[in-house]
């Protein structure tokens, strides 16, 4: 028979709202690079201004995080739950950073002319954006299987990043002039190649919270 | 944060207003002051926790509520202590009715020397005529109401004695249950039990604070942090018993008192 139903409610709560605010950061990232494949700057700028809701959500969870700890003396997997929640939420934060990053860059380019057609930056960003909605997964199933896979894939999105950065030097090689355009792709890359650094961080909180193991997935 | 949102925060949506309500209260016991100028509003539907180090004035404060301290000679209450808005300390007040809308539960489980059955049935038969059938249904879902219904139906016709510690406090809840209060006043109720059985009383707090307005007096601040909506903390100031320092959301209390006594007590750095 469970006998604090309260505070287990409670936990799967706050864990409903690390989802939520993960899929308000995979809708951020996709629409930055909607923005940037689009040129639409009104909605670059939303993406700026929405982050603030993103922040606020964050501390929100972060609150009931700590009132579980001072209130409710978690312990084991509760304890380990809570805390792999505060550094979970971090990561997301900053993957809804990296997406407002991409954002300004599409308020930098503004109207200039498209370098390319786009094809390995929004690859990436799908393949960031899966990572993360799966990481999050292993993390609601308590699997720490699914969430070291998901760390041996971030080297496909390593690899898709230094074809971007190769592919966008041979440009600006061959015509310096769209150094300054092809240098603002490879920022956008970059910030991808961040967010999917942090999903590998949200894979080894996840492998603690299952294990109890602290351990470094890619020293 | 204001009280309706740490309530309504995965804690009863039924939140509704203020059940009782003490304004400028004082108690003496003879010559001694027990508790002093308290005001305070006790929410519906809600738990709320009286917390503070030995002889602050806890249980007296408790005891308030349903005139427990009529019982103790010189005992003489100022101030006003009002319960749905009625004054409970003016003449007309029925006292046995008052304890009937507010019951008690103790430190220390005390079933009644008979059957798991007549323990339960045994307010409802004093407080007014009853059937056998009717009889039946109040106990079965008082004993419900407290969680204990499965683990004792085939024995309601055993002695409460032989139920363990924690069992025997649920029954007293049950036997509390049983004449539908309104309020329900509990001392140390856990004091008595080992961990599990505390959670198990804890967790049926939770539940009963749907319908019912709890007040619970512990020694226990952990205790009254996982299982309280509000709390209040009582001090004891050189010679002067009973002064309330703070009270608000217990996960406030908690994570940022306001009151530096407050903070020292919970952080143990004087108790």
């Amino acid at each position: 028979m469970e006998i604090r139903t309260a505070f287990h409610k409670r936990l799967r709560e706050i864990q409903d709202d690390v989802l939520a605010m993960g899929s308000m950061v995979e809708k951020a990232t996709g629409l930055s690079i909607e923005a940037l494949k689009a040129r639409d700057l009104d909605l670059a700028r939303k993406i700026v201004a929405d982050d603030r809701h993103i922040n606020a959500r964050r501390f929100e969870i972060e609150e009931k995080c700590i009132q579980l700890i001072a209130t409710q003396q978690p312990m084991a997997v509760d304890l380990r739950a809570i805390i792999s929640v505060l550094s979970i939420i971090t990561e997301i934060e900053r993957i809804a950073d990296h997406a407002e990053g991409i954002a300004k860059i599409v308020l930098m380019i503004g109207d200039e002319p498209p370098l390319k057609p786009l094809i390995d930056i929004p690859r990436m960003a799908d393949k960031t954006n899966e990572m993360l909605r799966r990481s999050l997964d292993a993390f609601i199933n308590r699997d720490a299987v699914a969430a070291r896979r998901i760390t041996t894939e971030d080297d496909e999105g390593d690899d898709l990043y230094n074809q971007v950065f190769r592919e966008l030097l041979t440009f600006m090689m061959e015509d310096p002039r769209t150094i300054p355009r092809a240098t603002r792709l490879v920022w956008v890359a970059h910030n991808l190649e961040r967010s999917a650094d942090r999903v590998t961080n949200i894979c080894e909180r996840v492998i603690y919270l299952v294990t109890g193991k602290m351990e470094e997935i890619r020293g | 944060m204001k009280l309706d949102s740490a309530l309504t925060n995965s804690r009863p949506p039924q939140y509704r207003g203020t059940k009782l309500s003490t304004r400028h209260l004082n108690l003496f016991y003879g010559p001694c002051q027990a508790l002093r100028d308290i005001t305070l509003d006790i929410p519906e539907r809600a738990i709320t926790a009286i917390i503070g180090p030995s002889g602050c004035g806890k249980s007296s404060f408790l005891r308030i509520f349903n005139r427990m301290n009529d019982l103790i000679p010189g005992a003489r209450v100022e101030g006003s202590v009002e319960l749905d808005g009625i004054d409970i300390y003016h003449r007309s007040i029925d006292v046995v009715e008052l304890r009937k809308r507010v019951g008690m539960v103790f430190q220390k489980p005390n079933p009644f020397p008979m059957s798991v059955f007549e323990n339960v049935a045994f307010g409802p038969r004093r407080h007014g005529r009853v059937s056998r059938g009717e009889l039946q249904d109040i106990v079965e879902s008082s004993l419900h109401q407290a969680a204990l219904w499965e683990e004792v139906k085939d024995k309601l016709d055993q002695s409460a004695f032989d139920l363990s510690g924690g069992q025997q406090q649920r029954l007293c809840i049950a036997r509390v249950l049983a004449v539908e209060p309104e309020v329900i006043l509990m001392d140390e109720p856990c004091s008595a039990l080992d961990p599990v059985a505390t959670l198990k009383i804890e967790d049926l707090m939770r539940r009963l604070a749907e319908k019912y307005t709890i007040i619970i007096v512990t020694h226990n601040m952990q205790q009254a942090a996982r299982a309280s909506d509000v709390s209040a903390f009582l001090l004891m100031e050189g010679d002067i018993c009973g002064v309330l320092v703070e009270h608000g959301p217990t996960a406030e209390l908690f994570t940022k008192p306001k009151d530096r006594r407050t903070e020292d007590y919970i952080t143990g750095r004087f108790g």
